[in-house]
């Protein structure tokens, strides 16, 4: 297929966001591409890179998200041995797979796109796995699939409820059809979670397209966006120069996808914690966390009140 | 590792490239699905429309009889000239193809009737309108489908099996390959574009995707490869008799191994098509090789 990728390999992280955004000298003020703020680089990262005047959701690392979503010291990370091989002897103009890869580690300083660990959300546990956008444009190779698929069988070993945060710039072109074969294995893996009516909620943020789009960030039992994040299948490069159309206003943006019924609805990254919160305590009643049993009598209603 | 075509012997001649397959792949007088429906199944009735929105002709389907057997048929399908390319979307499908190809595969389920997919497509439509009803999740859903599917699933990839508009009929308890078919995850030029810069460089990034069926069966992903003595359009009555006989033997396999007529034959079944999905990765654990590293040589 020609149209699996959106620029895969052409982007170049800087503060975590590639996208718009213009740093004026030494990454000390960034500018908000939407409305042309300019915001201290660090009282961004104290509101989770919202902007303060706009609310532009700037793009985050995968840890900064984590950071910001689980109790503080909770996080425990699952399979950070797991590594990517080079089954295809892959060699492009940049030269040899491994290499790219080694790069990628010492200039992110994580080891793979995907993160994936364990954790608790005001004391609830939570299975949660976040992509790296700025690992390899998050692109989904084996050590993604192979991750993904052991944390969602340890959510169904241990009736965990699992939370995806998903990102991506389309598949790990390096692994061949390898990368393509990750996108059954994940899906497959929830459709085993499903068996145990154990939820999957997915947050889509920008940029999510390609394989991850179509497979298991799609088919969850919730799907949020992050507002104004661009999620599709194919690029909208690709679709320009075959279609050779105008894309739109507001084509694959999280609003448009909420327009055309393709998510259940968008959530702003400071409401992102209370949300998962309220969303862990209706699905999971039954688990370890089981609320106080609710007996709908008025006067109950009007003390929670 | 070492693949069959490793093993040939220096005499024999020069093994195709990787481009060559590509070429005979999309050659276009190679077979269609049509052409398979035609030669080993009868009886077909095509079933159209997604029930939603509309009917994709770029992916087709129906109730047929195969070797003594009613089951479901379902399959890419281009055109043979420029007018049919049109109207079946060069055999790109659309949303309402894969969610049509679910709804022939839940039809399947309720009476029991395995399912036969024929995969041959260089990818999902890449238009505005696709996005606008949902590619992606079409896409996903009919992964999720065939993976709770209960009945035998065998998948033959025919001639290009292109990323994602392959694959969301490419689920099953069997896969497997013509001899000149090719599977990858992008095209080989849509990969040059993007490594290389440089579409030109379409051969090169064919080899080092390993895109041939050879490839496929040496990774582990594909179980059979069909042989093509000669290419399958320059003798297709031979080679779609052989891709017969291969999906016969590949249903006759899974009811035996499984006896998908029990609930206990169903479960094992479909434990058997998680497996062989949940195996597929190239991935090595750091944290092992440092223990075999400690280990102390004394
Ligand atoms: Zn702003």
């Amino acid at each position: 297929m020609r149209n699996f990728f959106k620029r895969q390999g052409k982007f170049q992280p800087r503060n975590g966001d590639d996208r718009n955004d213009q740093i004026i000298p030494e990454d000390l003020w960034v500018k908000c591409p939407k409305c042309s703020e300019l915001i201290y680089s660090k009282e961004l990262d104290r509101s989770a890179r919202v902007c303060p005047k706009c609310g532009h959701h700037f793009r985050l690392r995968a840890r900064h998200r984590i950071r910001l979503l689980v109790d503080p010291g909770s996080f425990e990370e699952w399979d950070t041995g797991l590594r990517p091989e080079d089954p295809l002897a892959f060699v492009d103009g940049q030269g040899p797979y491994p290499d790219k890869v080694e790069r990628t580690q010492l200039k992110t300083g994580e080891v793979e796109a995907l993160i994936t660990g364990v954790c608790r959300v005001e004391g609830r546990p939570l299975v949660l796995v976040v992509a790296d956008f700025d690992f390899l444009g998050a692109s989904m190779g084996s050590v993604w699939g192979e991750k993904l698929a052991r944390a969602v069988e340890r959510a169904g070993e241990h009736g965990w409820p699992v939370m995806t945060v998903n990102a991506s710039g389309g598949a790990r072109m390096h692994e061949g059809l390898f990368s393509l074969m990750q996108m059954a294995k994940t899906v497959s893996a929830f459709h085993r979670l499903g068996e145990r009516r154990l939820p999957h909620f997915s947050l889509l943020v920008d940029p999510c397209y390609g394989g991850v789009t179509a497979s298991y960030a799609t088919v969850a039992d919730i799907v949020m966006a992050e507002p104004g994040a661009l999620i599709g299948f194919a690029g909208q490069r690709v679709i320009e120069q075959i279609t050779r159309q105008k894309l739109p206003d507001g084509f694959q943006t999280a609003e448009f996808l909420l327009e055309h019924g393709m998510i259940d609805f968008i959530i702003e990254r400071q409401q992102l914690r209370q949300q998962v919160r309220t969303l862990i305590d209706l699905y999971m009643r039954d688990g370890e966390n089981e609320p106080a049993p609710v007996v709908a009598t008025a006067a109950s209603i009007d003390v929670d009140a | 590792m070492t693949t069959d075509v490793d093993e040939m012997t220096s005499d024999a001649p020069p093994a195709p490239t990787a481009w060559d397959r590509v070429k005979l792949a999309r050659a276009t007088d190679r077979p269609t699905t049509q052409d398979y429906v035609a030669a080993l199944f009868t009886d077909f009735v095509e079933l159209h429309g997604d029930r939603l929105f509309g009917d994709d002709r770029a992916l087709i389907g129906g109730v047929a009889r195969f070797r003594g057997s009613t089951v479901m048929v379902i399959g890419h399908q281009g055109g043979t000239n420029t007018k049919e390319n049109i109207s079946r979307n060069f055999g790109m499908p659309r949303p309402e193809g894969y969610r049509k190809a679910q709804r022939l595969m839940r039809h399947a389920e309720k009476f029991g009737l395995p399912i036969v997919t024929l995969i041959d497509t260089s990818g999902a439509d890449p238009g505005i309108s696709s996005e606008e009803r949902g590619q992606g999740t079409a896409i996903a859903e009919s992964l999720m489908t065939m993976f709770g599917c209960r009945v035998p699933i065998v998948c033959t990839v025919i001639a290009e099996g292109g990323s994602g508009g392959a694959l969301a009929i490419g689920i099953g308890d069997r896969l497997l390959m013509l001899e000149n078919a090719i599977y990858a995850v992008a095209s080989p030029e849509a990969c040059a574009t993007i490594l290389w810069r440089d579409v030109e460089k379409a051969p090169e990034a064919a080899e080092t995707m390993r895109v041939t069926a050879a490839d496929c069966y040496r990774f582990g992903i594909v179980d059979d490869i069909v042989p093509e003595p000669q290419p399958a359009h320059e003798a297709p009555q031979e080679v779609i008799a052989a891709t017969g006989d291969f999906i016969e033997q590949a249903l006759r396999d899974i009811q035996s191994a499984f006896d998908p007529e029990t609930e206990d034959g169903v479960a094992a079944m479909l434990d058997a098509r998680y497996g062989k999905f949940r195996a597929i990765g190239a991935w090595r654990d750091a944290s092992l090789d440092a223990l075999d590293s400690a280990t102390p040589e004394s």
